[in-house]
C-alpha cells in the first residue's frame, strides 16, 4: 500500500521539474517502486519476525513473564540481569560453550583443510567420488547423526571402544558419561557436518592462480611451505567466512547436545551449552522473562563477536582486489 | 610388501617421473580411502546394529560386529541351545544341551540324535555357544510401526513442502529486487539482510513464541511454515548472485517490447535460473527435514504432529534399551535426504560453493 501511494505524489511533483530531469526522476521513482515492491516480503518479515521481536525480547527481559500466569507479569527492572551474574548455570553454560568452541573450531579447520587438500590433490584417483562421499554425511539429519554416534560411542557394543580394545587400549573411555570425553565425541560428530567447509575451502584453493605456485617452486619452496605461504593466505576470505559461522554456531549449539543427553545437559552439566540453558529456562521452567535476558545477552555476545571478527579482518584476511592494502 | 619394496627402491636407485607419479597416486588415494573408511564407519555400525536381534544386543558374549543368532536344535518339540563341548582328544564338538545344571549337562548330538545322550561334567555356562549369521530384516518393519513412520513422514513432508514453496517463492522476488533495481538505501538494506545470518534464533524466540501462542498457532504446523514466506538471507544471497550474472541486455530487450518488471522476472529471469532455483529448493527442503529446534519448541506436546527429527529423538530417549530398532529408525530417517543428495549432488554442491565463496 505504502508503495502504491507514491504514484500520486510523483504526479504532483511532475510539473515543477524540467523535462529531462523529470524523466530521470520518474525512472528513478519507478525503480524505487518496483525494487521496494519486490523486496517487500523480506522487509515485512524482517520487521515482524526479527526487528520487533528483538526489541520485544529486550522489553520482556525486564519482566518476570511466565506463560503459565501471564496476568501476573511485572516489571522487575534489571533483576534478571543481576540474577544472571550469580546464576552458576549461566557461568557453567558459558564455560561449556567456550570450551567446546576452543576444541571444535581448530579441530574442524584442521580436518576441513585436510579433506579439502586431499580432494584437491592431482594425485587422488576418483576425486569426485571422494568429494561426494565426504560431503554426503552433511546430509544426514542431525538427530539421526546423534543417534548413530551415541550407539558408536556405547561402551558395550559401540565400535569406537571395540576398535580401541582391539588396539590394546586398556580402559577405553565412557564417551557419553565422561565430563571430559564428551567433548571429543561432539567434535567427531561435528566432523560429519563439515561438507560445506570442505567445499568452500576447496573452491578457495582452486581459485589460487597456478603461476604463484610455479613461481614459488622456482624459488625452491617445498610443498608445506607453499601451502603455508600461498594457499593459506589466499583462502583467508573463505576461512574468515567459515570462522564467523562457527563461532556464532557455538553459541547457538543445541541439537546434538539435546539428542545425545536427552536435554539433561549431563554429564554434570558438561553439555549445558548456552542455547540449551536458554531453552531450559524459557521452555521447561517457563521463566520467559529470565529467558529473554539470557537471549539478549546472547544477542549482545553475537554482536560483539561479529564486530571483533570484522574488525580483525583487515589484519589477516587477504582480498585480492582490494586497493587499500 | 611390493609398495615397501618400491619405496626402498626409490631411495637407492631413483625412480622415473612416471613411477614417482604412480607412487604418489597410490599413497594419496590410499590415505583418502582409509580416512573415508573411518569417516563412514558409523554408518556400518548403524546398518549392522539395525539388523541384529534383541538377544544379540543384550548378550555381552555375542559376536560384536555382524548380526548373529545362537544356533538351536529342535528335539522332541524343545528348542535346544547348541554349545561347543570339549572332547577327550582336546578338540570341541557342537552338541545340543538337553538338560543344563551347574555341575553336569546332558547333551545330544544334533547330527545324530539316535546316538543317545552324553553327559559332560562341568558348568555349562563356561561353554561357548555356537552362533550363525542371521540378519533380522523385520527390524525395519518393526521400527517403521513402533515409531509410526507413516505419520512422521507425512508431517515432515507437509512442513518441508509448504515451507520450501514459501521460502523459494519469496526469496526469488527479493533477490530480483536486489539484483535489478536501484533505489535509495538498497545497499544498506542488503547489508542488514546479510547480517541476519548471524542473528541467533534465540534472540527473537520468546516474543515470537508468545505471539504464536496468543493467536493459537502453537501445536500447529503454522509457526514452522509461515515465517519462511518472508525470504531469508542465504537464499536471497545465492539467487541474487545468480541473477547478477544474467546479462541485462535480455531484460532491456524485453522492456523495449513493453514487458513490465514482473513479466521480465517471470519470462526472462526465472527460466534462466533453473540451477540456482534447484539448489535453493534442495537447501530449504533439507533444512526443513533436518530442523529439530523449532518443531521441539512448537510441537513438543502434540505427538501426532511430530516430524521425523522430534519423533526419532523422543523414541531414542524412551527406547534406549532397543538400540537395534533405534538404528533402524535412524537409517529410515536419513535415507531420503541422502538419496536425493546423491541424485542431485552436482547442482547442490555448486550451490554451496556459490553462496559460500563469493562473499
Amino acid at each position: 500500500m505504502a508503495v502504491k501511494d507514491q504514484t500520486p505524489a510523483a504526479a504532483a511533483v511532475k510539473p515543477a521539474v524540467a523535462k529531462p530531469g523529470r524523466r530521470a526522476q520518474t525512472k528513478q521513482q519507478e525503480q524505487t517502486r518496483w525494487g521496494l515492491l519486490f523486496i517487500s516480503p523480506w522487509l515485512i518479515g524482517f520487521l515482524v519476525f526479527q526487528l520487533l521481536p528483538i526489541v520485544a525480547t529486550l522489553a520482556f527481559s525486564f519482566t518476570n513473564y511466565n506463560p503459565v500466569q501471564p496476568e501476573n507479569v511485572q516489571f522487575i527492572g534489571a533483576q534478571n540481569y543481576v540474577t544472571m551474574l550469580t546464576d552458576s548455570k549461566v557461568w557453567k553454560s558459558l564455560q561449556v560453550t567456550i570450551t567446546y568452541a576452543l576444541i571444535a573450531i581448530p579441530a574442524s579447520f584442521i580436518f576441513g583443510l585436510l579433506l579439502a587438500s586431499l580432494v584437491n590433490s592431482v594425485f587422488l584417483v576418483g576425486t569426485s567420488g571422494f568429494r561426494t562421499l565426504f560431503y554426503s554425511t552433511s546430509m544426514i539429519p542431525v538427530v539421526a547423526a546423534g543417534v548413530i554416534w551415541a550407539g558408536v560411542a556405547n561402551t558395550q557394543t559401540g565400535w569406537i571402544n571395540l576398535f580401541l580394545s582391539a588396539l590394546g587400549v586398556q580402559n577405553p573411555p565412557d564417551w557419553l558419561n565422561s565430563t571430559f570425553w564428551i567433548y571429543p565425541l561432539l567434535v567427531m560428530i561435528g566432523f560429519w557436518g563439515l561438507g560445506n567447509l570442505m567445499l568452500t575451502l576447496l573452491a578457495g584453493m582452486q581459485g589460487v592462480p597456478t603461476e604463484m605456485y610455479e613461481a614459488a617452486m622456482i624459488d625452491g619452496a617445498g610443498g608445506m611451505r607453499r601451502f603455508r605461504s600461498i594457499t593459506i593466505p589466499l583462502i583467508t576470505p573463505v576461512i574468515f567466512y567459515n570462522l564467523t559461522l562457527m563461532i556464532i554456531g557455538a553459541f547457538k549449539y543445541f541439537d546434538l547436545a539435546y539428542v545425545l543427553k536427552n536435554g539433561t545437559g549431563g554429564p554434570e552439566d558438561a553439555t549445558l551449552f548456552y542455547a540449551l540453558n536458554f531453552y531450559k529456562n524459557s521452555f521447561e521452567y517457563n521463566l520467559m522473562g529470565y529467558g529473554s535476558a539470557l537471549a539478549w545477552v546472547l544477542f549482545l555476545i553475537t554482536l560483539a563477536l561479529t564486530a571483533i571478527l570484522f574488525w580483525s579482518q583487515s589484519r589477516w584476511v587477504y582480498y585480492a582486489g582490494d586497493k587499500r592494502r | 610388501m611390493t609398495s615397501a619394496a618400491t619405496t626402498a627402491g626409490a631411495k637407492s636407485s631413483g625412480l622415473s617421473n612416471k613411477q614417482r607419479n604412480l607412487l604418489s597416486k597410490v599413497m594419496t588415494t590410499g590415505v583418502a580411502f582409509l580416512i573415508l573408511l573411518l569417516f563412514l564407519a558409523p554408518l556400518g555400525y548403524m546398518f549392522t546394529t539395525a539388523i541384529k536381534s534383541d538377544t544379540q544386543m543384550s548378550d555381552p558374549d555375542a559376536p560384536p560386529f555382524w548380526p548373529h543368532s545362537k544356533v538351536t536344535f529342535t528335539y522332541e518339540g524343545q528348542e535346544l541351545e547348541i554349545l561347543q563341548v570339549p572332547t577327550p582328544n582336546g578338540g570341541t564338538q557342537e552338541l545340543a544341551a538337553l538338560q543344563k545344571t551347574r555341575t553336569q549337562t546332558t547333551f545330544i548330538d544334533p547330527e545324530n540324535p539316535e546316538a543317545g545322550q552324553f553327559v559332560w561334567e562341568g558348568n555349562w555356562r563356561t561353554l561357548e555357544p555356537v552362533y550363525e549369521r542371521d540378519a533380522q530384516w523385520q527390524n525395519f518393519q518393526q521400527a517403521w510401526n513402533d515409531l509410526n513412520f507413516p505419520l512422521l513422514f507425512r508431517n515432515t513432508l507437509v512442513i518441508a513442502i509448504f515451507g520450501t514453496f514459501g521460502a523459494v517463492a519469496s526469496s526469488v522476488f527479493v533477490a530480483y529486487g536486489f539484483a535489478r533495481f536501484d533505489f535509495k538505501g538498497k545497499n544498506a538494506l542488503f547489508t542488514i539482510l546479510i547480517a541476519t545470518i548471524v542473528l541467533p534464533i534465540q534472540a527473537t524466540l520468546v516474543p515470537t513464541f508468545i505471539l504464536f501462542s496468543t493467536i493459537g498457532w502453537t501445536n500447529t504446523f503454522l509457526p514452522l511454515i509461515v515465517p519462511h514466506y518472508f525470504a531469508n538471507a542465504y537464499n536471497v544471497f545465492l539467487l541474487r548472485q545468480y541473477f547478477l550474472q544474467i546479462p541485462r541486455d535480455l531484460d532491456e530487450a524485453a522492456a523495449i517490447d513493453g514487458a513490465n518488471p514482473l513479466r521480465i522476472f517471470w519470462s526472462v529471469i526465472l527460466p534462466q535460473s533453473v540451477p540456482a532455483l534447484t539448489a535453493v529448493i534442495l537447501f530449504h527442503f533439507f533444512f526443513a527435514w533436518n530442523d529439530f529446534f523449532a518443531p521441539l519448541i512448537y510441537l513438543v506436546s502434540k505427538p501426532e504432529l511430530w516430524p521425523l527429527s522430534v519423533g526419532l529423538q523422543k523414541f531414542n530417549a524412551l527406547y534406549g534399551r532397543q538400540p537395534n530398532l533405534i538404528q533402524a529408525g535412524a537409517l529410515i530417517t536419513l535415507a531420503l535426504p541422502v538419496v536425493i543428495f546423491f541424485l542431485a549432488q552436482r547442482v547442490f554442491m555448486r550451490g554451496i560453493v556459490f553462496s559460500g565463496v563469493e562473499k
